[in-house]
């Protein structure tokens, strides 16, 4: 699974995107960024807020509780500030 | 029509573009966004606007879509610039063409706040103090939320 970080997340992570095999019973967005958060210092700082966050699977927007299950692209970051 | 792109565009030419053949449209509405130099009291010397090539492209079109299906729109059009722009530059630019304007009105309206809460850009701020990423504004999210409650317009 690809993973893409965005905006800050993508500073604090310290990469704009990394493929992964996440460990098989994670379910959805928020188990998946529980697991983040144990590869490193940078996941922890980019994830300490899971409030902060927004996440995307497939390039829609996906709520904490969106399952992760066929995707193959999953997007972290902060809410949108364009416009 | 959308584009994502780090030219500057120019808005006459894109309203002679979106309007050159046609007798249909009575009403053309256009919201431009432009850097400005002061945010919160603090002056910036630049701005970087990230995106996420291809989602950006997507919800773009389905935000566009969202407006044909509410309102009858002869055609619209969606600009949004990335990479770095200075005070004074154009970032964003909003179409709408219908033949009455009240149409057009409500859907560049409701373009620029769906657009504000959902496509995927970041704008990062470069002044005095350093780069700061721009926090999301609440008054963004309420100016959408809006529209959930009105039908038609």
């Amino acid at each position: 699974m690809k993973l893409l970080y965005f905006a800050w997340v993508r500073q604090k992570v310290g990469l704009p995107e990394e493929d992964v095999i996440p460990p098989a019973g994670l379910h959805d967005v928020a188990a998946l960024i529980g697991w983040l958060k144990t590869r490193g210092p940078g996941y922890e700082a980019a994830f300490a807020d899971p409030a902060l966050i927004r996440a995307a699977v497939d390039q829609e927007h996906a709520g904490l509780d969106a399952p992760i299950g066929n995707a193959a692209e999953i997007a972290f970051f902060p809410p949108v500030t364009g416009g | 029509m959308i584009r994502v792109q780090h030219e500057d565009f120019d808005i006459g030419a894109e309203i002679e573009a979106l309007t050159a053949n046609r007798t249909d449209i009575g009403a053309v509405v256009s919201f431009t966004g432009l850097v400005r130099e002061l945010t919160g009291g603090a002056a910036i010397s630049s701005m970087e606007l990230e995106h996420y090539p291809g989602m950006t492209e997507r919800e773009l079109a389905a935000i566009e879509a969202q407006a044909h299906a509410r309102w009858p729109l002869q055609a619209s059009l969606v600009i949004h610039r990335v990479g770095l722009l200075r005070p004074g530059d154009r970032i964003v630019l909003v179409l709408t063409a219908s033949a009455h304007r009240g149409a057009a009105f409500a859907a560049a309206e409701f373009l620029m706040d769906y657009l504000k809460t959902r496509a995927p850009f970041w704008k990062r701020e470069d002044g005095p103090g350093g780069a700061r990423w721009v926090d999301a504004r609440e008054s963004d999210g309420k100016a959408a939320e809006r529209w959930a409650e009105k039908k038609g317009g």
